[in-house]
């Protein structure tokens, strides 16, 4: 019989204070699992954003650091650099990410730094209270595009994993989706890939997760699964952008 | 005795910094400090350290919390405006209370200001460094030596009091050649351990590097921590060096590049009849307040000299109010440095008949 809410040894007793429907618990999750199915929880150091999932570092039961605002590549990058034996990750959300720390992450890649970031994509900026994020849809509305985002005014949504795939130091870069079964199994697979290539010493591996933020999309948990499917997946088309050493 | 050789300040801050076993360096480049990275980037490799050139002097601040929270010596260098870009990395730094060395080569501001010497950055380095309730442990050299001397310490009181430490000088510091000594040279391996390092949580509870405490009573009491050690470094660490305070009528105070130049216009002075004394802060934080406090007993006549439109001043009036001592002032800015027959003719206006 398999026991399928087990905790992984990787995650600390800490009851997640994500908002019922959130999906970065999973997304936790299954970097948790990936951490304990290759035994790497003793050699990890991961960096936690500022944003929603700040607390991460309460979360993961392995040595963690807390960096300021978009800027945990650089963190991650000076970590690495002390301990290029162990393995490092970045958790971050979209504001974090894809905003004010695009230079950061830019960098990081281009660098081929060899660290794993999870870039957790919710189109908004959930701690703040729903701001417009620089991954928020066309037409959504937050509290700061009440009218909806207007691409005149704010430009179109950006796509991270897109531009980052075109970057050398780039090796490994997916984009996947945790609103439904189907999706978070490919979801965990593709975290498993990218700390596996860490391991394998093969540079800047970095997973898109497309996740939920019900609060501040304004919707119950069951629809923003669906809002998700509908709305992001089309503009964020979940797929394998670059693996380096396939194809080039 | 080491053997003394012909050096740059900037060069000789970097061969410093690798005696005292630092062996991580992160930066971007900016007049008037760039031989001190260039000299790491080879340097650094030779001895199995890394150099990295960062994306940004933000970048750079923030992979420097990223290595001192992995348990390593590491510095940053840069001038002026690039301080004012790794204040975010510095006010995190001070909060998670992690070890870094931070040099700042200080040129003429505001904005882009000049690449010519100066010392306006000492409110930023002293006072408004970045948001929050900090301090920064600051060491202003006046010399090559010194700055060599002073950069090793910087490491080791970085460690003393898991504090960010800035070495404070200025382009002329960074730019000029004067023979060095190197006496003291560290292994990186015999440091002491850092068991709060999160290098892997091998067999031992999670490490966490963080400044983060949503709970206001926690981070009061941290703040509380934090003012305990700069209140333990007011009463430890305090450095000046101090001349004829024994005789003198006026006491000039200046650090770094003005202190040099008002030592020559002190002799001058002495020369023409004028007794003069000079007490040189070697710690800016913490400030030697006392010392300038007890010469007020006696001395009704400060002079401050500054490459600013005055921000030192401010402290040394502080110091001597009790007394009601006058606080006189002489400062050139914007990169130009102040002679020594100028401050003569500040300390006759002061002076007057003699
Ligand atoms: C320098 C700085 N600017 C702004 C903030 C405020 N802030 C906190 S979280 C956040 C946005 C986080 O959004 P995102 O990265 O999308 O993560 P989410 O909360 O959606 O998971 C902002 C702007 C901050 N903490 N620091
Ligand atoms: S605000 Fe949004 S992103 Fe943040 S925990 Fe709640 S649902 Fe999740």
């Amino acid at each position: 019989m398999q026991v399928v809410a087990k905790k992984p040894d990787s995650l600390t007793d800490k009851d997640f204070h994500y908002c019922p429907g959130c999906t970065h618990g999973i997304i936790h999750r299954l970097v948790a699992e990936v951490m304990d199915e290759l035994d790497i929880r003793e050699k990890t150091i991961g960096i936690a954003p500022v944003g929603c999932s700040v607390l991460a570092y309460e979360y993961f039961d392995c040595d963690m650091q807390e960096a300021s605002h978009g800027r945990a590549p650089a963190v991650a990058t000076g970590v690495k650099r002390v301990h290029p034996d162990k393995v490092v990750f970045t958790y971050q959300g979209d504001g974090d990410l894809a905003s004010i720390g695009t230079a950061e992450i830019v960098h990081a890649a281009n660098r081929g730094e060899n660290i794993t970031t999870i870039f957790v994509n919710n189109a908004i900026y959930g701690m703040t209270g729903g701001q417009m994020a620089p991954t928020t849809l066309l037409g959504q509305k937050t509290t700061t595009s009440p009218a909806g985002r207007k691409k005149d005014i704010a430009g179109s949504p950006i796509k991270i994993s897109e531009m980052l795939a075109v970057l050398d130091g780039a090796a490994y870069i997916e984009r996947v989706s945790v609103h439904d079964v189907k999706h978070i199994i490919k979801a965990k697979k593709a975290i498993k890939k990218a700390f596996k290539m860490q391991l394998e010493g093969k540079g800047f591996t970095m997973i898109e997760v497309l996740s939920t933020c019900p609060t501040n999309w304004g919707i119950e948990p069951v629809e923003a699964l669906k809002w998700l499917e509908e709305n992001m997946i089309p503009i964020y088309k979940p797929q394998v952008l670059k693996e380096a050493g396939e194809g080039e | 005795m080491a053997k003394k050789i012909l050096m740059k300040g900037n060069e000789a801050i970097a061969e410093a910094a690798v005696k005292a076993g630092c062996r991580y360096f992160f930066g971007y480049p900016i007049t008037p400090q760039n031989e001190l990275p260039a000299y790491l980037s080879w340097r650094l490799p030779e001895v199995g350290g890394v150099f990295l050139q960062a994306e940004s002097e933000v970048a750079a601040s923030n992979m420097v919390y990223g290595a001192a929270g992995a348990g390593a010596r590491v510095m940053t260098s840069s001038s002026s405006p690039g301080i004012s870009l790794k204040a975010e990395g510095i006010s995190y730094i001070a909060g998670a209370e992690l070890p870094a060395v931070i040099v700042n080569m200080m040129r003429g501001g505001p904005g882009l200001g000049g690449i010519q010497p100066a010392q306006s950055d000492y409110f930023q380095a002293t006072k408004g460094m970045a948001h929050g309730d900090f301090r920064l442990f600051v060491l202003a050299p006046s010399s090559v030596q010194e700055a060599v001397d002073l950069t090793i310490d910087a490491f080791e009181l970085a460690d003393k009091y898991r504090n960010p430490v800035l070495l404070l000088a200025d382009g002329m510091i960074g730019q000029m050649m004067e023979p060095v000594s190197f006496e003291r040279s560290i292994d990186p391996d015999d440091l002491p351990d850092k068991p709060w390092a999160t290098d892997g949580a091998e067999g031992r509870e999670k490490n966490i590097i963080n400044s983060l405490s949503l709970d206001p009573a926690e981070l009061e009491k941290h703040n509380q921590k934090l003012k305990e050690k700069y209140d333990q470094m007011e009463k430890e660490e305090v450095r000046y060096e101090t001349y004829y305070l024994d005789d003198a009528d006026i006491v000039i105070v200046a650090y770094g590049t003005s202190a040099r130049i008002s030592l020559s216009a002190m002799e001058l002075a002495r020369e023409e009849g004028y007794k003069v004394g000079l007490i040189r802060p070697i710690t800016l934080f913490p400030f030697p307040k006392e010392i300038i406090a007890k010469t007020s007993e006696k001395i009704d006549d400060f002079l401050t000299v500054e490459m600013s439109t005055g921000q030192m001043v401010e402290d040394v009036e502080l110091a001597v109010c009790a007394n009601n001592s006058s606080v006189h002032f002489y400062g050139r800015t914007g990169g130009m440095i102040p002679t020594p027959e100028e401050i003569l003719a500040e300390i006759k206006k002061i002076g007057g008949g003699k």
